[in-house]
Formats: C-alpha cells, sequence, structure tokens
C-alpha cells in the first residue's frame, strides 16, 4: 500500500456561535470565535489516498485527476468564502477546523473513483491541525 | 466518530547528556559533544496530539484556550528557559535526553487534561517533540 498525499491551499472566514447557548455562553465558550462579523484564516488542506501502485504507469492515481477533483469539490465552495452564510453544511454545524475535516471528507469520499481516502489534514494555522480518518 | 488535534507549541532550554551510571570515558564516547559539562540549548517545537469526538454543540473536541492554559502552566512554564538538568526536578535523577522529555510531558499533561473542566471529550493521544529540524520523537500510551 502507497499513500499519496495532494497539498492545497485556500483562505476562508467563519465565526463560532451556537443559537441554542446564550449571548454569554456563546462568548465565554468561543472567545473572539463568536465575533459575528467572522475572521479569516489561510487554510491548508492535505488529502490521503491510500492505493496500489499501477503496474502499467507506476502511479496510485494521475494526480491531474485528485487536483481537479479538489478544485471541483473542496476549493470552489470553500475558497475565498464565509463558510457559515456560504457553505449549506455549516448552516447545521459550526465551521470549526474539525468539522471542516469531516465535510471535506464527506465531500471527497464518494467522489474518488481512485484509491481509498485515508486521511484528511486540515491547519487552520502550522500550529494547529485536525486529522480526520472517516471512522 | 473520531477526530485528532494537533496544537504546536515551542520552548527552549538547555540540557547535558551524562549518566553517572556510566564512566567519563563511556559518557564521553556515548553522549559525545551532548556530555559537554556546560551543557547546551535548543529551541524544541512541541506538538500535542488529542484524540476525541466532536462535541456536536460547539463542534469541537477540546477547548484549545483550555489546552493552552494546560500546556503551559504543566509544561512550558516548568521547562522554557531552564537548564533541564538543574532546573527541572526528574531531571536530576533522568538523563534529559528528548526521549525522556518527550514521555515527561505526556506524563505532566495527561491527567490534568483528563481532568479539564471543558465541554470537549477527547483525551492526550500523543506527545511529539522535535529538538531540531532534522530529529523528533513520539510517545503514546
Amino acid at each position: 500500500m502507497i499513500y499519496l498525499t495532494r497539498r492545497a491551499e485556500f483562505s476562508a472566514s467563519h465565526y463560532y456561535h451556537n443559537p441554542d447557548f446564550s449571548p454569554e455562553e456563546n462568548r465565554r465558550i468561543f472567545g473572539k470565535c463568536n465575533n459575528p462579523h467572522g475572521h479569516g484564516h489561510n487554510y491548508t488542506l492535505e488529502v490521503t489516498v491510500a492505493g496500489e501502485v499501477n503496474p502499467d504507469t507506476g502511479m496510485v492515481l494521475n494526480i491531474t485527476d485528485l487536483k481537479k477533483l479538489l478544485e471541483s469539490e473542496v476549493l470552489e465552495a470553500m475558497d475565498h468564502k464565509f463558510l457559515n452564510k456560504e457553505v449549506e453544511a455549516f448552516a447545521r454545524c459550526i465551521p470549526t477546523t474539525e468539522n471542516i475535516a469531516i465535510e471535506i471528507w464527506n465531500r471527497l469520499a464518494p467522489k474518488l473513483t481512485f484509491g481509498k481516502l485515508h486521511r484528511i489534514r486540515v491547519y487552520e494555522s502550522p500550529d494547529l491541525y485536525v486529522d480526520y480518518y472517516g471512522e | 466518530m473520531m477526530v485528532y488535534l494537533t496544537r504546536r507549541y515551542r520552548f527552549s532550554a538547555s540540557h547535558r547528556l551524562h549518566s553517572d551510571s556510566l564512566t567519563p570515558e563511556e559518557n564521553a564516547r556515548i553522549y559525545g559533544k551532548c556530555n559537554n559539562p556546560y551543557g547546551h540549548g535548543h529551541n524544541y517545537v512541541l506538538h500535542v496530539i488529542l484524540a476525541g469526538p466532536v462535541d456536536p454543540a460547539t463542534g469541537m473536541v477540546f477547548d484549545l484556550a483550555a489546552l493552552d492554559s494546560i500546556v503551559q502552566k504543566e509544561a512550558l512554564d516548568r521547562l522554557d528557559h531552564t537548564h533541564l538538568n538543574l532546573d527541572v526536578d526528574i531531571f536530576r535523577k533522568v538523563v534529559p535526553t528528548t526521549e525522556n522529555l518527550c514521555i515527561e510531558i505526556y506524563k505532566l499533561l495527561r491527567e490534568k487534561l483528563a481532568q479539564a473542566p471543558q465541554r470537549g471529550s477527547a483525551r492526550l493521544k500523543k506527545v511529539c517533540l522535535e529538538e531540531t529540524n532534522s530529529n523528533y520523537f513520539e510517545y503514546e500510551e
């Protein structure tokens, strides 16, 4: 088994707010991330696909196919967007780095026709990242 | 649904690799220039990895402010800008290799993170410690 990782970057804004919490609870739990105007990050996404090396091509997958899939399924939806307002999934759950990783998994896993999606890693900053393995 | 969260911190400290159970010649041979009696320093990079389910109410596995506060108090305040052999009790008896430092940080954090008064239920999964850009160590139980 070989693991191939492709990196992509996107920039987006978000804020953390739960309508079931009181304004005070929202401020206490989420701190400055609760600012309703949002704030932004340069996210780095790493998508790892596991598979066998195709003996004809020497490759697990054609990296161009993966790049196109990341572009159409993730970057078009999230790059330069206000995640809470412009990505439907985040109308129902808070766009934390944890939930962004899960959402990206859910978008890519059913569309991947080559190899098997192994891991989604999302860096919110160089000092904070989340890994999700789909289970 | 398990999510793994990694937060990165930095601290600087000096140490000397020397074991009282070895002869001076053995210490010099095994530890090389790290055996210099005056010690030497590193900029360490600490990765703290937590694992847990996402709290549906907050979208988070662990409160980052609580994590920062615990790591600051339990690890960074004890270790940053110290001479590990002289200023940190455990390393009076244990050689402060990065292996042992990694294990010690894991022990310092594990219970405090488990007892943290915050919503998430994530637990400490692993500690990774970079001594330089060229070598790092990982510890998990």
